[in-house]
């Protein structure tokens, strides 16, 4: 029977994580709030707007609405690592070689870990960053499509055209694939070798959460009362197949998804702030979670794959054990 | 617009470089209210204020990819109230200030479009500054100009020292021309009072019928100005006996016009597919479309707004014994077929 140790905090959970084996909870208001033997907290921005685990690092990269960006590590080690002037930063984003990404108005700056910067003007703003896992590169999304730059390199960047306005952006664990979520309801999706559309549509909401499932095989998504799972073990990904739908509630929106680390099961939390695991395979269900206070923003899976950290809208975050 | 007790008021501030927008933004940023606004801008420029609570944003419109050309919404908005929100305890209504050239269409339709803007926020009003001096030469060089008075709930007449009062009351008449909806406040500075912009309720209908009894009644010199008509002579259309009098305006810039439609109780089995139709075939020609529908068979009025082809609708109050069931309509835009529109909705009226 799973047992959940709750965290009542004032305000919305931008990212529910793990840093080392010890659950963070990063807020609105950039406090960073840690369940080390006690309640701990730090704080890093004045104004959280985006948050990033960079697993690599075992770290959380932060923007806020103080222009700064933040790197927290578990022990509430807190670094500031850039500064945009006055303007909000809205993206962030870890990639490879300690490198960093973040974005404020139509400016994206890549930060190496010697402290360089480089700097990557759009003609429009952008929306949102992801590295891809290999090689140093990542990717832009932005209206009518994604742009993907090779910050180590000088030459001209990728540009993927699809119309539409592209906010949210990330790569398949393998590289392969390219997936963006959109304004209106739906996924957009590139194979990268050759550049074929994936169109991933007939979301009842807006997709604000995905999660890559372990060796990329499904990817998982929000926006539906169900968990919606694409699968991309194909290699022309999820094109003319159905994705599976997890974990369906009459009642309730999937705001937030995480994969399992290393089986196919995912945890789903939904707007009344229910957590379920469900499993791939038969799509059999177990509650982690009863509804709560908020809707659940952020999950994350401990590395000993026994708990599930959560945080939501209205600050009612918690640990669930599924091995208590 | 329900559970309006969670839901942020938006006013968006419109008007051309140098009406006076950053004068008005200041005063709500430094007058003694008791209310806490967060301001979006567009570049922090002239604002003198040092204040966590304003934010720049880059204009950014988004079309939807949904076939439907009229359309748009500012993604900027969506990402900063997003972030606003999360933290909602700062601030008690919010403020978008928009460029000079910009439309402001797509503002007002983030806060109708977007699911989570919508529920979070609401729109209040839309304001436009407007410069009495330079209006005449305003109008004649862009069309945004008089898109953002077509589309304002609130007019702020300003520097109206600077011109005569022949020349103010021209101005006037051409704003009335163009909007015969909205209510006009003559200032000089900006210098209008703080509860006459903010916090109208203007796409509440129902509260913006409680604000303006007057509202959409036949003659359009009921909206009063709270001072003084120094000589201000409004038109006075021929009233046709009742029905429609679509605004022929001597100025020649003026390209948006208003159809005013009256009846008497509508079928509502023919109104509602009316209304439909008209705002999916002439969506990218109307701005704004305000009304109060008498329906046949209904004890209470219904109110309907829309925004090119967005339209809402709700039940406003009971009628009043005596009140005569009346419908009124009027729609602000671009190559509207008055003729047509007339006797469409005419065919809508219950037997």
């Amino acid at each position: 029977m799973p047992t959940v140790a709750p965290l009542d905090l004032e305000g919305h959970c931008i990212a529910a994580v793990f840093l080392g084996d010890v659950p963070h909870f990063a807020m609105a208001d950039g406090a960073v709030h840690r369940l080390d033997h006690g309640h701990k907290t730090v704080q890093a921005n004045d104004g959280l707007l985006a948050a990033f685990h960079d697993a690599a690092n075992d770290r959380l990269i932060t923007g806020g609405e103080d222009g700064k960006a933040f790197s927290v590590k578990a022990g509430g080690e807190v670094t500031e690592l850039a500064s945009a002037a006055k303007k909000w930063i809205t993206s962030v984003a870890a990639g490879p070689q300690g490198a960093i990404a973040y974005a404020s108005g139509k400016t994206a700056f890549v930060r190496f870990a010697d402290g360089k910067t480089r700097e990557f003007v759009h003609p429009r703003s952008v929306e949102g960053l992801a590295f891809s896992p290999k090689g140093m590169r990542f990717g832009v999304a932005r209206y009518n499509g994604a742009t993907l730059h090779f910050p180590a390199a000088e030459g001209k960047p990728v540009e993927l055209e699809w119309a539409g306005a592209h906010t949210g952006i990330t790569f398949s664990p393998d590289g392969a694939f390219l997936v963006t979520t959109m304004q209106e309801n739906a996924l957009h999706g590139w194979k990268l070798a050759d550049g074929k559309h994936m169109r991933m549509t007939g979301y009842p909401g807006k997709v604000k959460s995905l999660s890559w499932s372990v060796k990329g095989k499904w990817l998982a998504s929000s926006g539906a009362p169900a968990a919606i799972v694409w699968p991309f073990s194909g290699k022309d990904g999820p094109m003319g197949k159905a994705p599976l739908e997890l974990g369906t509630r009459g009642n309730a929106m999937v705001t937030a998804v995480a994969c399992h680390p290393s089986q196919d099961v995912v945890a789903v939390g939904y707007d009344d702030g229910m957590v379920m695991a469900v499993r791939f395979a038969d799509a059999k269900e177990v509650l982690l979670r009863r509804p709560g206070k908020g809707a659940i923003t952020s999950m994350m899976w401990d590395k000993e794959e026994r708990r599930v950290a959560f945080g939501s809208a209205a600050g009612d975050c918690g640990v669930v054990d599924i091995t208590a | 617009m329900s559970d309006a007790q969670t839901q942020i008021p938006v006013t968006v501030l419109t008007g051309y470089l140098g009406a006076g927008k950053t004068t008005l933004l200041n005063r709500i940023l430094s007058e003694n209210h008791g209310r806490r606004y967060a301001v979006i801008v567009n570049e922090f420029g002239e604002i003198g204020i040092d204040n966590d609570l304003i934010v720049e944003s880059d204009e950014e419109i988004y079309e939807m990819n949904n076939g439907c050309v009229c359309c748009t919404v500012r993604g900027d908005l969506i990402r900063v109230v997003e972030g606003l929100m999360r933290r909602p305890g700062r601030f008690d209504a919010i403020v978008v200030e928009t460029t000079g050239l910009a439309d402001p269409v797509p503002v007002a339709q983030t806060f109708f479009m977007d699911d989570d803007v919508r529920s979070k926020t609401r729109l209040d009003a839309v304001v436009a500054l407007v410069d009495a001096k330079h209006l005449p030469l305003r109008l004649k060089d862009s069309r945004e100009a008089e898109d953002q008075i077509a589309f304002a709930d609130v007019v702020v007449l300003n520097k109206t020292d600077l011109v005569t009062s022949e020349e103010l009351a021209k101005v006037e008449a051409t704003i009335r021309a163009i909007n015969p909806a909205a209510k006009i406040h003559r200032t000089t500075r900006a210098g209008v009072a703080l509860t006459e912009v903010l916090d109208r309720g203007a796409f509440d209908l129902s509260r913006a019928l409680e604000n303006d009894p007057h509202f959409l009644e036949a003659h359009d010199d009921h909206h009063d100005h709270d001072h003084d008509h120094d000589g201000h002579d409004h038109h006075h259309h021929d009233h046709d006996g009742h029905h429609h009098h679509a605004h022929a305006s001597d100025i020649h810039d003026v390209t948006v016009q208003s159809v005013s439609l009256r009846g008497g109780e509508m079928d509502p089995k023919k109104f509602f597919p009316w209304i439909e139709k008209i705002t999916q075939m002439e969506g990218p020609n109307i701005l704004r479309l305000k009304g109060i529908i008498a329906l046949k068979g209904d004890d209470e009025r219904y109110v309907i707004q829309g925004v090119h082809m967005i339209i809402e609708g709700d039940h406003q109050r009971a009628w009043k014994d005596g009140e005569k069931h009346e419908s009124r309509l009027v729609f602000i835009g671009r190559e509207l077929d008055a003729e047509r529109l007339k006797k469409s909705f005419d065919a809508c009226q219950a037997a």
